[in-house]
């Protein structure tokens, strides 16, 4: 909310600086958005009044006026503005300084405007920093003196505090609520402007009827004849809304406007004419129509509470009056109203029908339910002076007998220490406590504090502890850095964990990315082969509209962009939830590490050839990974899937669970993504690959290794895989461990033909192993290579 | 013995001729070999009258011992040539780069995760995680923000058709962890969080670490020296001022939120802290009786705060990153400044 430092010193007048007022506020949690002044720094601007008007001899748009500042000379001013005669208008004199949005400042000389000499400008109210352009010459009060200084007559020297009250501080939303708050922090006294009871000039009343009593626990009333709307606002409460953010609508809606702002009384005006038999507050009928004061239908649902009479809706209870019954230029009797309405019940309301207005954020928050009369009476004597008027009785219904009555909180002295950690006076807490409006009665072990009918936020011991903390200062309450016991959060040993994942990708030239969890639909769909897609109802965009469920929907198009951003080398990966439909519940949400890899594998560099990635460089990087789930045995077997390449994928296996899969993309994939270079990607399912095995230690044979190669020559089809299987069945204990160290296909070769080469060590453990029983375990490994696979030695 | 004298002086000077360790070898072989010619002297003592046997045979061995020394010397000369130009051959140029298979990198946000993360498990804070897509219940509800509460406006969350939505913060781990352990708790929960904004200054997706600790004396004291320590650790600096201001959240009451002078300038005020010297990192406070109701966690027995910091933000102050943007655009050229 807006503030006006000066309609706030009216009420309150500490003696401090704004700045300190501000820090004060913001330091008792008052949010300060802001400091603005409400007119730019301008000098020599004053008050003057046109005497003569007459055409511009060369220029149809100007005008040649003749103006009394006060002195004994007129002066002659220029002028394209829409000017009359006796108006009174704001002068810049010769000489006058107009600071302008950018941060110069406009310097007004003697000048010819068309061959005729101006000595001075009038002022907009955009010039003088006060209002919007368009809105034409700022106006003048009609008492002002000629020659008066203008910052002194609209009394310009003045700040708006830009204030943010949290949603809990429903009383904030007022000057007089602020005021009561810098009266607590500042310790200074509150004056208040008296408000007179109106004297009751017609005994004539407007019968009130509530049926929703849960709701509208409260409805005031009064009619006023005779009221004059022709009347013009008067320039000071105009200044005041002005600088509150208010525009003037009208001497009626500026009163129930002003009386808002000041009193933090929301209130309403309504053409008495257009009313019949009585205001009736009740639920809307389901589907009823009411057209608001902005103009709009809206077709009302029956949970919505509208003041009614008793033939139709007139306005949405506590959020916006009703066009038809609103006062207009011909009204001349009025209706006041000022109510209160439930805050939880009303709670939301607004926002079901796309609107939030001053009212409703005030009702939402909470509207002291003892402000009704208050209002009414302030509204009153304001109509009156500025409009005249016969004022009626005022009707007040209330329908709960306890209407703002409050417990009072039993508050334990120990409760202080228990949970800001220090004491505080028993006569600090009594003062802050009766300051903030509470009743304080000390009772065996603490006190019984009853808190004001406004503080809506005040109910519970806790809410007792934050006032004190509050105002007391945080700032006075020192950090301690307690002494705790220690709690050992080591992870297991077995368990594989995130971080060395990443760091085993990081030493393998990977950089981490972070991309958005939504993404464009279409990517994802390329990239799931069009499966279901757990869609955002509010996106920011369509590109971000889907959940991804797998990370390749950001990382794809993150590796791309570098791509096209000149970095033909681009290694990335990035680790987070992926999003799957459930039966049950909320969405599978399973922790994945995927990378995607393109162009050379190495750095350009002098000593090493350079060379495309390719599967097998992928595949080493997956496989340094699963290492790391030690004792696991992972297989990689060919798979069929939509966004990889056919030969050149596999899908990764922990027994028969699929943990993840690697590949080359599919080259059609590649092309509707309109990637520049071949991508390798691959992904794992963290959630499958947790378990590592605890390491055990088996004892080093003392015996020497004996090695022998085998060349063999395989049909193409053949995999690594029946090989390796093969041996393995064999169960040769001396087998110590076997490996590919050369695989060829090509020239000298039969084309449908492969030749791998095999290393084959034995060891035993309790003897060298003599020549002929490695010639027998070599002679039974080549028979069953060949019976199984065909192979042949080379 | 003529003959003894004249052999040494010969190969005494073959030995020095002898440029290479083959041809000093030739030499020795010559001399001292099995058949060689001073080893020949020795077999020629039986010719000598025994009374001149002694006297030649240990003029013998003498020359012998002679020799081989000399040969042992020159031998050493030799090899030491030969190293020199061996070294001198194999001589790099060891200015030239390294074979490389460069470093990767780790994200800002997940190194200053990471190191926070450090920091909380110092003081004996264990991670927890939770899920993304969110029930209302544990965003809101349990959190003590009932449907059409204010604050909830100022979420900017978002939602699924069928009411489930993306976290907005993470609190949710929060009241998870409570569902799930019993006090006291001591947690941290970093992770990715959504709001429904995106500008200059918002991300849509950001990254929050989330605090709790329970037990049976925890106060707002505690939450102020223990904020204040990780942020002194996680800037390395001895003295950072900081400063609650009172604040409101739902859950958490007295609440506060968070301000570090401005790292930048000082608390001089520059443009990252809006001339105001200070910086609003964090928002904090005291467990809110209304949420532990929902755990299931007796507020008379105990107590506990909250708290909950964007880890980007903290990244961008450690790092100087201006464009919150740059943290989510991927630029290798970015992501390398963090290697």
């Amino acid at each position: 909310m807006k503030l006006s430092e000066k309609w706030l010193r009216e009420w309150v007048n500490p003696d401090v600086t704004t700045d300190e007022l501000a820090h004060q506020l913001i330091m008792s949690g008052t949010e300060l958005d802001g400091i603005e002044p409400v007119a730019s720094a301008f000098t020599n601007v004053v008050v003057g009044q046109i005497k003569q008007i007459e055409a511009h001899p060369d220029a149809d748009r100007l005008r040649v006026c003749q103006v009394d500042v006060g002195s004994d000379e007129l002066l002659q001013i220029v002028t394209n503005a829409q000017v009359e005669l006796e108006q009174k208008v704001p002068v810049a004199m010769i000489g006058a300084q107009l600071p302008e949005p950018d941060g110069k400042i406009f310097k007004i000389k003697k000048s010819k405007l068309r061959g005729v000499l101006s000595q001075g400008m009038f002022c907009g109210s955009e010039t003088l920093g006060m209002g919007e352009a368009g809105e034409g010459l700022l106006e003048i009060p009609a008492n002002a003196e000629l020659g008066a200084d203008l910052r002194d007559v609209l009394d310009l020297d003045d700040v708006v505090l830009d204030l943010d009250a949290t949603p809990n501080r429903a009383d904030l939303l007022s000057v007089s609520g602020v005021a009561r708050e810098v009266g607590v922090i500042t310790q200074t006294a509150v004056n208040a402007p008296e408000i007179k009871t109106a004297t009751v000039d017609i005994n004539e009343t407007f019968p009130v009827k509530i049926s929703c009593d849960d709701l509208c626990q409260r409805y005031a009333g009064r009619i006023i004849r005779d009221v004059n709307t022709q009347a013009e606002t008067p320039v000071w409460m105009k200044e005041k809304l002005r600088r509150m953010d208010v525009r003037s609508l009208g001497p009626v809606v500026d009163v129930t406007n002003y009386v808002m702002l000041e009193l933090g009384q929301p209130m309403h005006g309504f053409d008495f004419d257009k009313l019949e038999g009585g205001i009736h507050v009740r639920n809307a009928e389901e589907g009823e129509k009411l057209t608001l004061l902005d103009g709009k239908e809206i077709t009302l649902r029956a949970d919505t509470m509208v003041i009614a009479d008793e033939n139709k809706a007139l306005a949405l209870a506590g959020i916006m009056g009703g066009q038809d019954s609103a006062v207009s230029d011909t009204t001349t009797n009025i209706y006041l109203e000022s109510a209160f309405f439930v805050p939880e019940k009303i709670m939301g309301k607004a926002r079901t029908y796309g609107l939030h207005t001053d009212s409703s954020h005030r009702f939402e928050r909470g509207v002291s339910p003892d402000l009704q009369l208050k209002g009414l009476e302030r509204a009153t004597q304001l109509i009156v002076e500025i409009c005249g008027g016969k004022v009626g009785e005022i009707t007040d219904v209330v329908t709960q007998d306890e209407l703002g009555k409050r417990d009072a909180i039993h508050y334990q002295r120990s409760r202080t220490k228990r949970h800001l950690g220090i004491e505080v006076d028993d006569a600090r807490v009594e003062d802050i406590m009766t300051r903030l409006g509470c009743q304080v009665e000390t009772s065996d072990d603490g006190w019984m504090i009853t808190p004001p009918v406004f503080r809506f936020d005040l109910a519970t011991p806790e809410d007792v502890v934050e006032e004190i903390a509050r105002i007391y200062g945080y700032d006075n309450i020192p950090g301690v850095l307690r002494p705790m016991k220690p709690l050992i959060s080591v992870k297991p040993e077995t368990q594989v964990r995130e971080e060395v994942l990443q760091n085993i990708l990081i030493s393998r030239g990977y950089r981490e990315a972070i991309t958005y969890s939504f993404v464009p639909p279409e990517v994802e769909s390329l990239l799931t082969a069009g499966a279901e897609q757990i869609r955002l109802a509010n996106p920011i965009s369509e590109e971000l509209s889907v959940m991804r469920s797998t990370l390749w929907s950001g990382l794809i198009p993150a590796l791309d962009k570098n791509v096209k951003r000149q970095q033909t080398r681009v290694r990335l990966f990035e680790s987070g939830l992926s999003f799957q439909k459930s039966e049950t519940g909320l969405p599978e949400q399973r922790k994945k590490l995927a990378g995607a890899i393109t162009g050379s594998l190495y750095p350009e560099q002098w000593s090493e050839k350079p060379r495309q990635v390719d599967f097998y460089d992928l595949k080493g990087d997956v496989e340094a990974l699963l290492a790391e789930a030690s004792g696991q045995e992972f297989k990689f077997l060919p798979v069929d899937h939509a966004t990889l390449h056919p030969g050149q994928s596999a899908r990764i296996m922990l027994g028969d669970q699929q943990v993840g899969l690697c590949g080359a993309l599919h080259p059609a994939l590649e092309k509707k993504l309109n990637l520049d270079q071949q991508v390798f990607v691959f992904e794992l399912d963290l959630d499958f690959i947790q378990d590592k095995k605890l390491p055990e230690y088996n004892k080093l044979s003392p015996y020497p290794s004996v090695r022998r190669d085998l060349a063999l020559l395989l049909n193409r089809e053949v995999s690594y895989d029946q090989i390796s299987n093969t041996l393995k069945e064999l169960n040769i204990n001396e087998l110590l461990e076997f490996f590919v160290f050369d695989v060829y296909a090509g020239e000298n070769i039969d084309s449908e033909q492969k030749s791998i080469a095999l290393g084959l060590i034995f060891q035993d453990f309790s003897r060298t192993l003599e020549e002929e029983e490695i010639s027998v375990h070599v002679e039974k490994i080549m028979t069953t290579l060949e019976s199984k696979l065909g192979a042949v030695l080379r | 013995m003529e003959q003894l004298t004249e052999l040494m002086q010969q190969a005494e000077s073959q030995l020095n001729e002898a440029n290479t360790l083959a041809q000093l070898d030739e030499v020795r072989v010559h001399y001292l070999g099995k058949k060689g010619l001073i080893t020949g002297q020795l077999k020629q003592l039986g010719k000598l009258p025994p009374e001149e046997r002694r006297g030649a045979g240990q003029a013998i061995n003498k020359a012998k011992q002679t020799l081989s020394a000399a040969l042992d010397a020159r031998k050493l000369v030799l090899e030491e040539e030969a190293l020199n130009v061996r070294l001198k051959n194999e001589t790099l140029d060891v200015t030239l780069p390294g074979r490389k298979m460069d470093t990767g990198s780790l994200h800002p946000v997940t190194r200053t995760a990471r190191r926070i993360e450090e920091i909380f498990m110092q003081l004996g804070f264990g991670v927890e995680v939770g899920p993304e897509i969110e029930d209302d219940y544990h965003n809101f509800t349990a959190l003590n923000i009932p449907e059409h509460h204010p604050s909830r406006a100022s979420h900017d969350t978002f939602y699924f058709d069928d009411g489930t939505l993306l976290r907005t913060h993470t609190s949710p781990v929060q009241i998870r962890a409570m569902e799930n352990k019993r006090p006291p708790l001591r947690i941290i929960a970093p992770g990715r969080v959504y709001r429904c904004d995106s500008d200059v200054t918002h991300s849509p997706m950001f990254h929050q670490v989330e605090g709790l600790m329970v037990d049976k004396d925890v106060t707002f004291a505690d939450l102020k020296g223990i904020l204040e320590a990780f942020f002194k650790a996680f800037f390395e600096v001895d003295d950072l001022p900081t400063r609650f201001r009172p604040h409101y959240f739902p859950f958490t009451e007295p609440s506060a939120e968070t301000d570090i002078q401005c790292v930048l300038c000082h608390g001089e005020g520059c443009k990252v802290c809006g001339n105001t010297g200070w910086i609003e990192v964090m928002g904090c406070g005291m467990v809110n009786p209304e949420v532990f109701r929902y755990v299931d966690i007796d507020p008379d027995v105990y107590t506990g705060f909250a708290f909950g910091f964007g880890i980007d933000r903290l990244a961008m102050l450690r790092y100087g990153i201006d464009d919150l943007r740059k943290l989510f655009d991927n630029d290798i050229r970015f992501l390398k400044q963090f290697g």
